[in-house]
């Protein structure tokens, strides 16, 4: 069992959980993954670490309410404990000094950028970062991302914070601008990354994305994660999750990731019904 | 035995096992055979004639004594025919369902010789179930603690066979399984129907009382290195990670929803439950008509799942004919009885998809045998012009695993095959590395579990030995 130490609501649906899971914040680098089973019952989801303290032997992981698994994850309380926490997954990032590195990170992808954008930091790179939401409620991790850029650039899809737009029309601007990019690093949902590696393509910028499709074991024995890279098939959890992006197929990542929407969504209707009620009147909100 | 009294045994006929309706089971994941009464047991032992030079132990990869065996279970002494077994057998619940009893034991059976073999199998299966059910299960007397300590990494059958051997001769041993618990293949892949899996928790609880470690979610290569178990207070290592990466067969569609490798789908539904689903969490596309591609243990492993996910039809694709297909015979006939179709001398060259990406169809072409290969089967050959579609909404690929790259990454001095498989001696285990052993299927590639059991107990007994000795 791995205890929640901390729980932090970050914004509407995004918590920031912190997990007793010391041989694992002791070994994990930026860019890697855990697989997590909640209960008995549970399925195996795969979620980045945003962070670890290897003294205290936490990690920390970001979560985003869209279905049952990381509703009811959303729900524990500091003190509870989730069943199963296997990692560190996946290959780490590959970090040096790339000159300007461009970290961009949109809606609950910035969770993934951070560390990234940390280590790059740490690397001597010089690191402009572009993090974006829907809306203002829904941005995250803006302090952190600071404290890790030189230059921190925000957007809103609905103009209520920061830059009118996308995080691609900055990068944009930045591109227009005659700025050396050394490497654009992208971690968002998926048509914001097909998007950052459509403007840097012409450009021939380095461009990594970080996946998230759908995993069962995470240790490259079941391909439930595979995708098309440079006509390749690839295993996001032994392979990535990080690939360039101009190499990937992204529209078939989005059409597999929606392999089970109509279980997911009966598997919600479900929870909310039976269990919701219950998990609200305990969190009290 | 004197010859009248062989003559008369040999006369008994071979007992069948009862098992549920085929109607019936098709509609459940309960196990399919019942298993043998006491009664049935008692007869069928007798139909062992004892054979001064048992030809059927020496068929057995793990060295079972089984005319021993079988003879304690004719006297009614089924608990010590249990603990016999489990002298030699760390899994004899699981073997006497799995193993390819026909091609091992049971081949070179002499009863069998003039009519049916002894279901030695069977027997294997009711001693342990016996045993188990009657709460009798003996911890063997362990000697004085060594001090040494071994690391198995993967808790399928190889590893905890290594397990099992090692603890018994008292070193401590720890297992690292990756997922969540431990059986490998024998939780993940083989289902309920076949194995259920209350028999390979019994199995594993069994030597966490004999005092091995069994430490889950712990995936070696990320969490910690080989090098770094060696140096960290582990005297030896065994790797039985298994076959763990799935082979696709690179063509056009693969990638479409709605198409698994075997792995996953027997994963979802085996080890996550998914034919439980709401219940429990993880789905799985159920689909109307099912396509299976292979002629394994492991397709028809998959198309009997699939079978009991009730769609309105199951088709097994394979490019040979019947004859040459690896699956037990046995399971063949479940599976035919259960409604299972087949085609055979049939390749798929490329899987159709509709608009939002789901699988619609599989085009496939017919084969026809050429000349043998080096495997002595006659390789199969398209026929030019004979493509066909067939509708499917589920496709499993079940053609095969390559090896897992998770601890050659970070074990660079590890010797590996050209398909990536690491390089074992065959009767030690040992590899190039020292103090590091493997084997099953990460040496073989796909075997069966048997084969896997049998590597287990040969590095088994050469890590006592580099234990004991220091000499590698």
């Amino acid at each position: 069992m791995f205890e929640i130490k901390e729980k932090k609501k970050l914004a509407h649906l995004v918590t920031l959980l912190r997990v007793k899971a010391p041989r694992i914040a002791e070994k994990r680098k930026a860019g890697q993954f855990v697989v997590l089973r909640l209960n008995e019952h549970g399925e195996r989801i795969p979620l980045t670490i945003a962070d670890s303290d290897p003294v205290e032997g936490t990690i920390t992981i970001i979560v985003q309410e869209v279905g049952k698994t990381t509703a009811l994850l959303s729900n524990k309380l500091e003190g509870d404990a989730i069943l199963d926490v296997v990692g560190p997954l996946g290959r780490p990032t590959h970090i040096e000094n790339y000159g300007t590195a461009v970290c961009v990170g949109g809606g609950i992808g910035t969770a993934v950028t951070y560390p990234i954008g940390r280590a790059l930091k740490e690397a001597g790179c010089k690191v402009v970062s572009v993090i974006g939401s829907r809306t203002k409620d829904l941005l995250i991790l803006e302090d952190e991302m600071r404290s890790v850029s030189d230059e921190l650039f925000i957007t809103t899809d609905d103009g209520s914070y920061g830059h009118h737009g996308f995080v691609t029309n900055v990068l944009e601007e930045f591109i227009a601008g005659k700025r050396k990019i050394g490497m654009v690093i992208a971690v968002g949902p998926v048509p914001m990354m097909r998007a950052v590696a459509q403007v840097t393509r012409p450009h021939g910028i380095l461009t990594m994305v970080s996946l998230n499709p759908i995993m069962v074991d995470g240790t490259g024995m079941c391909g439930s994660c595979r995708v098309t890279i440079a006509g390749q098939n690839r295993f996001v959890c032994v392979d990535g999750p990080e690939f360039n992006g101009h190499e990937v197929d992204f529209n078939e990542l989005i059409r597999r990731n929606r392999s089970y929407l109509k279980e997911e969504r009966m598997a919600m209707e479900e929870f909310v019904y039976h269990e919701g009620a219950r998990c609200y009147e305990r969190r009290g909100d | 035995m004197d010859p009248k009294e062989a003559k008369e045994r040999m006369k008994i006929p071979r007992q069948d096992m009862p098992e549920q309706d085929p109607g019936e089971r098709v509609r459940n994941f309960y196990e399919v055979a019942y298993g043998y009464t006491p009664e049935q047991a008692v007869t069928e032992a007798r139909r062992c004639i004892q054979c001064k030079t048992p030809l059927c132990a020496a068929g057995c990869p793990v060295g079972i004594d089984i005319p021993w065996f079988v003879r304690l279970i004719a006297e009614g002494k089924f608990v010590e025919a249990a603990w016999k077994l489990k002298e030699t057998n760390g899994l004899p619940a699981v073997c006497g369902r799995v193993c390819p009893q026909e091609d091992q034991c049971e081949k070179v059976c002499v009863t069998g010789k003039r009519g049916k073999p002894v279901s030695i199998g069977r027997l294997e299966r009711f001693a342990a179930d016996y045993e188990r059910e009657h709460g009798e299960t003996a911890i063997p007397e362990i000697p004085r603690r060594t001090g040494k300590k071994v690391a198995v990494i993967g808790g399928g059958p190889a590893g905890l066979t290594v397990a099992g051997d090692l603890v018994k001769r008292g070193h401590g041993v720890t297992v690292f399984e990756a997922l969540h618990t431990p059986g490998g293949v024998l939780v993940y892949g083989i289902p309920e129907f076949r194995l259920p899996k209350n028999i390979v928790a019994a199995e594993v609880e069994y030597l966490r009382r004999m005092g091995v470690e069994m430490e889950c979610n712990a995936v070696i290569g990320k969490l910690e290195t080989i090098d770094e178990l060696l140096s960290g207070g582990f005297d030896a290592v065994f790797i039985g990670t298994g076959a763990g990466l799935p082979y696709f067969m690179n063509i056009p569609g693969e990638n479409l929803v709605g198409v698994y490798s075997a792995n996953e789908y027997l994963t979802r539904v085996n080890l996550m439950r998914a034919y439980e689903f709401p219940e429990y969490d993880t789905p799985v596309i159920r689909g109307r008509r099912v396509v299976v591609v292979g002629g394994g243990n492991t397709a028809m492993d998959s198309a009997r799942t699939a079978l009991r996910l009730c769609p309105e039809e199951v088709t097994m694709i394979y490019r040979r004919s019947m004859e040459e297909m690896p699956a037990r015979v046995e399971e063949i006939h479940h599976g035919a009885e259960e409604g299972l179709k087949f085609q055979f001398l049939t390749n798929p060259v490329r899987f159709v998809g509709d608009d939002e990406g789901r699988l619609k169809a599989v085009e496939c072409v017919r084969m026809g045998l050429g000349s043998p290969d080096e495997s002595g089967r006659r390789r199969p050959v398209p026929a030019e012009g004979s493509e066909f579609c067939m509708d499917c909404d589920v496709a499993i690929i079940a053609v095969g695993n390559g090896a897992n790259p998770l601890i050659p990454q970070t074990t660079p001095d590890l010797k590996l095959t050209k398909w990536n498989n690491i390089v074992a001696d065959g009767e030690t285990g040992r590899t190039g590395k020292k103090g590091v052993f493997a084997g099953g299927d990460i040496v073989r590639g796909g075997a069966t579990v048997i084969l896997a059991m049998g590597d287990g107990r040969r590095a088994a007994n050469s890590i006592h030995e580099y234990l004991t000795t220091g000499v590698w």
